[in-house]
């Protein structure tokens, strides 16, 4: 039933594009590029969560993840002078954040939401000590276009002409959505997420697959930060990531626990804020620039309480796992 | 267990290892968070000696600036009374198996509406006072019922529900602030002076306002325990299938304990506007919200024990200013000890392995296993 509802409103948005494009090319370019770039680190960061949740943790320190190695990749790039060891840093920054986040959630059995808070904390703190001002990238990212590809209509401009990180958190998404539902891995944790007890019978071991998951996702939440402090902004401002760790959660809930469904709900998204924007800077209308910041926000509330009881999430999320 | 909604929020109070007996339980209670606040200094301590300062110096500092004088006293004061609130206010959430993260939220629209209320209208006092913070507190509550409902009926997660209300209300304030509810012919974005009758007293050396947030921890320190009300907060919390076979209304009682939580924030809000700033400004009471969740957790979600934790937190946020003046030590310093604090009282590192040797004594000593 809500497949039914989520594809017409695809189908009514991509009419909508089509039709934009034949009126004004370039404009509708320029918002399809910026709702990309909105949407990219979100859809990373909801892969966290999805990778998270389907193994049964609710993993709300995501924003705390993101903002410790968004902050390790950029001054890793500024102080090393190399924008591939920063994204390494940023990286290595995500693991050692999940594997925080599953020893108190996973290992120690501790609330999981108390155990994500704590995340956020300690980054928040940890981010606004160390910061230090005037650090710059050594370069700018590249932007690779795609040979041919790029030249196709719409799609090339706004596809395949980006920075490195947007192709990767595409595949990102197609690669999870096999590793979840084609291969024993996905299989051993969906079944960890949904019916612990039964894996742990099956003779799955219940507490690595989770600590080990936990632990991955925390490295995706690395790549999402190092996009947007090396990438997207190019620099580091102290609680910068400014609740898209929260966002991303909604947008996984959005997605139904599946990695397209929540790389469509992102993109979604991102649309809204870019023809927002696009309307205020045309002054189309003239909302106060608040109203416009405050739209994401809105936006999630609304998402949330919509597809509330039409999507399920899995079974055993948020309980420690304890064998009987 | 459940089958609707996320598991509940384990809060700690409830002593885990009940083998051990209840007395041992309760020192457990007082102990593990004095153990954390010493170690997250020790480990502060560590990071200031690496810019370079000693730590002893620092925290020398630290707590001469806030204890010092009698203006310090009064700065601490002040400072601790919106926590007490907030920290109350998450302590309620916590009861109910609720985690209030929107404490900050509920705090900022609350200010502008005490604001609000306390310059555009000219009252007595007597009538003045109790409206201002009223309408603040209403404020607090109808934010905060927005995600009281929300998981009430819909099951929405409080936790995204608050964190968007608090970017939300950022927003909102500071529109209002900056338009209708702006000081006319005057550059900064910011509300009018509340009037002189919406304005809570300093008498001698102690703001009411802080001896206004004691009263509220005591009186929730006996509603949480000795009313029927309270009984239901608490059943909710521990298990809300048992709540619902007692006749309990879980939804009633979420979207109840959600809109007292906001009141409480909003509270501190109100009473920070009109007790110490007499005005709204965006950005002032920054973080207050989030240090209600250290508070709260510290607190062990005791109400009265509300009141030192939030002196504490009150205490290192008074003294961190002056901190950077006199060492050069960024004044965010205190974030992560109040970070550490955190982490130490709520994993169970400190119970685990300083409290370990302690409990295999007890367990040899004739205590059945």
């Amino acid at each position: 039933m809500r497949a039914r509802w989520a594809w017409t409103l695809t189908v009514i948005i991509l009419v909508g594009i089509l039709f934009s494009y034949t009126q004004d090319e370039l404009r509708t370019t320029s918002v399809l590029s910026f709702s990309l770039r909105v949407a990219i680190p979100l859809i990373i960061a909801a892969m966290v969560g999805l990778v998270c949740e389907r193994s049964g943790v609710i993993n709300i320190g995501i924003e705390g993840q993101l903002l410790m190695s968004a902050f390790a990749g950029f001054f890793g790039a500024a102080l090393t002078g190399s924008l591939i060891l920063g994204t390494l840093f940023g990286i290595g920054t995500g693991l050692i954040m999940g594997a925080v986040f599953a020893t108190g959630a996973v290992a120690w059995k501790m609330d999981q939401i108390i155990s994500g808070t704590i995340i956020n904390i300690i980054a928040t703190g940890l981010t606004s000590f160390f910061y230090a001002q005037g650090k710059t990238l050594p370069a700018s990212t590249p932007v690779v276009a795609i040979p041919y590809l790029k030249d196709l209509p719409l799609v090339g401009p706004v596809l395949f002409n980006n920075g490195l990180f947007t192709y990767a958190a595409i595949i990102i998404v197609i690669f999870l959505q096999i590793m979840l539902f084609l291969t024993i891995w996905g299989m051993r944790t969906r079944a960890v997420g949904e019916n612990p007890s039964s894996a742990d019978t099956s003779g799955i071991n219940v507490q690595r697959t989770r600590f080990i998951n936990v632990t991955l996702a925390g490295g995706l939440a690395g790549v999402a930060g190092a996009y947007l402090s090396i990438e997207a902004a190019g620099t580091f401002e102290r609680g910068f990531t400014a609740g898209r760790g929260f966002t991303a959660l909604a947008i996984m809930i959005f997605g139904a626990w599946n990695p397209v469904g929540a790389f469509a709900a992102a993109l979604f998204f991102g649309l809204t804020q870019g023809v927002a924007s696009q309307l205020q800077a045309d002054e189309v209308i003239d909302i106060p620039p608040q109203f416009i910041n405050m739209l994401p926000f809105v936006l999630t509330i609304v998402l949330l309480a919509v597809v509330a009881g039409r999507v399920r999430p899995p079974a055993a999320v948020g309980k420690p796992y304890e064998k009987d | 267990m459940s089958s609707d909604g996320p598991a509940q929020t384990d809060l700690g109070f409830t002593d885990p290892n009940p083998t051990l007996g209840p007395k041992y339980g309760r020192v457990k209670g007082v102990a593990i968070p004095i153990v954390s606040v010493f170690l997250a200094f020790a480990v502060g301590g560590i990071l200031i000696y690496f810019q370079g300062v000693n730590p002893l110096t620092a925290y020398r500092v630290l707590f001469e600036s806030a204890l010092g004088d009698s203006d310090g006293y009064l700065r601490v004061m002040q400072k601790s009374t919106p926590l007490i609130f907030t920290g109350l206010a998450v302590v309620v959430g916590l009861r109910v198996g609720l985690f209030n993260i929107g404490a900050q939220g509920q705090l900022t629209v609350a200010a502008i509406g005490a604001a609000w209320a306390g310059y555009n209208f000219d009252l007595p006092a007597i009538i003045h006072l109790p409206f201002a913070l009223g309408f603040g507190m209403l404020c607090g509550a109808a934010w905060a019922s927005i995600a009281g409902v929300l998981r009430a009926y819909r099951n929405v997660s409080e936790v995204i529900t608050t964190i968007m209300l608090n970017s939300i209300a950022i927003a909102l304030v500071d529109y209002l602030a900056s338009r209708p509810f702006k000081e006319p012919d005057q550059p900064l974005s910011r509300t009018p002076l509340v009037s002189d009758s919406a304005v809570f007293a300093t008498f001698g050396s102690i703001p009411s306002g802080f001896v206004i947030a004691l009263i509220v921890s005591l009186f929730f320190g006996w509603f949480l325990i000795r009313t029927t009300e309270g009984f239901r907060f608490n059943t909710v919390g521990l298990n809300p299938n048992a709540a619902r076979y007692a006749g309990i209304s879980v939804k009633r009682t979420v979207v109840l304990a959600m809109a007292v939580s906001g009141a409480l924030a909003g509270m501190g809000g109100a009473v920070e506007t009109m007790g110490v700033v007499g005005r709204f400004e965006p950005g002032f009471n920054a973080g207050l919200g989030f240090d209600g969740i250290t508070i709260a957790l510290l607190a062990r979600a005791n109400p009265i024990a509300t009141i030192p934790a939030a002196i504490l937190v009150g205490i290192l946020r008074t003294g961190a200013n002056s901190l950077q003046f006199e060492t050069g030590i960024e004044p965010e310093v205190v974030d992560v000890i109040l970070a550490l604090t955190l982490l130490f009282v709520a994993a169970p590192i400190v119970s685990r392995y300083i409290f370990r040797i302690n409990a295999k004594r007890k367990s040899k000593s004739g205590a059945k296993s």
